[in-house]
């Protein structure tokens, strides 16, 4: 593989994961628990997409073949996404939606704050920008942590069942494949071999406060989505994601 | 949408750094942070602000509609309060 198909990849990556999570936010839309909130979730959902489209143009251009960024957000199928699993799993319960939110900003903040050093300018001016929306969607969302976990019997039995189940995600996190390799032969992506342990303890800090503890026994570890192996949702998310350009090809509005 | 609401937190907009603050409205929040939170994703969306204060709105005393008329008819008759009797000296201009 060379460097430009592993950067190409790496921004699909970083568009895929932002995508398929902002989906997810924009459901809460007219369905949260208060309008505040509501409206909260939906701007950080804003901002996922905001990101989404600098790494899908960015992409494009890299590959050169006239594609543009609603053509890799509406055209690709199931397997040619990118994104990992954490970002597919459905919402759930508003507990549900805050455990896996503040462990997709934890990485989302420590991974930008990294990739300000990329070698690329590109890259690095992507971090920067996207660096202060999820400084938000972390102080936000682990606030939430805090307020459910020491909150209720009821919200932390949620917070807690929901952070069993989606701690092994992270692992998917910090696989180190040949994309990565390459790309950190030039140091486009900077050295993350800190990147896990820093985010352990960033989340560590969070469940403390929140009376939370971490599962005994790890669960569903997953791995592949970079590969394009997919959890069972993606296809519905994409179903509804892509009907309109599919079922009415080139229309405009 | 629950019935349960939230307390309510008054919200106190800064456009720019040296001007007062303004009242553009409330949210409702469980405490400090969040209603700081909410106030900045409801009322900052399109850079209206650079600061945000919020008040619980219980913490707001205000005038009643039974005090009105002797609180504010009195000044309706002291037209000597507006400062329009005075010659303005040519060439100031900042007054």
């Amino acid at each position: 593989m060379d460097q430009k198909e592993a950067l190409y990849q790496y921004w699909l990556r970083l568009g895929d994961d932002s995508m398929i999570l902002a989906h997810r936010l924009s459901e809460w839309c007219s369905n949260g628990p208060f309008l505040e909130e509501d409206i909260a979730l939906s701007n950080i959902g804003l901002d996922l997409f905001g990101q989404t489209r600098i790494a899908f143009t960015s992409a494009c251009a890299l590959e050169g073949k006239g594609r543009t960024e609603d053509d890799l957000a509406y055209k690709r199928p199931e397997h040619e996404f990118r994104s990992c699993h954490l970002a597919e799993e459905p919402n759930k319960d508003f507990a549900h939606t805050m455990v896996r939110q503040t462990l997709f900003s934890a990485y989302h903040l420590l991974l930008y704050k990294a990739l300000e050093r990329s070698s690329d300018e590109q890259l690095a001016a992507f971090a920067t920008k996207s660096l202060k929306e999820v400084k938000y969607h972390w102080r936000h969302t682990s606030r939430w942590l805090v307020r459910l976990g020491d909150g209720t019997e009821e919200s932390h039995k949620r917070v807690q069942d929901s952070l069993d189940i989606l701690w092994s995600f992270r692992y998917e996190f910090f696989e180190v494949d040949e994309v990565v390799t390459e790309l950190q032969k030039t140091s486009i992506v900077p050295d993350l071999s800190n990147l896990q342990s820093d985010y352990e303890a960033l989340v560590l800090e969070i469940l403390e406060e929140a009376t939370l503890v971490l599962p005994e026994k790890e669960g569903f570890k997953a791995t592949g989505g970079r590969i394009g192996h997919h959890s069972e949702y993606l296809g519905h998310i994409l179903s509804e994601f892509q009907y309109l350009v599919r079922a009415y090809p080139n229309s405009k509005w | 949408m629950s019935d349960n609401q939230l307390p309510l937190w008054e919200v106190f907009i800064q456009s720019k750094t040296g001007l007062p603050y303004k009242h553009v409205g409330s949210v409702h929040a469980a405490d400090a942070e969040m209603a700081l939170q909410n106030a900045r994703d409801l009322y900052t969306r399109r850079n209206e602000g650079r600061s945000i204060w919020v008040v619980p709105s219980d913490a707001i005393v205000a005038s009643v509609p039974e005090d009105e008329d002797s609180f504010f008819d009195p000044s309706d008759d002291k037209i000597y309060r507006h400062p329009t009797f005075y010659e303005m000296p040519k060439g100031a201009k900042h007054i």
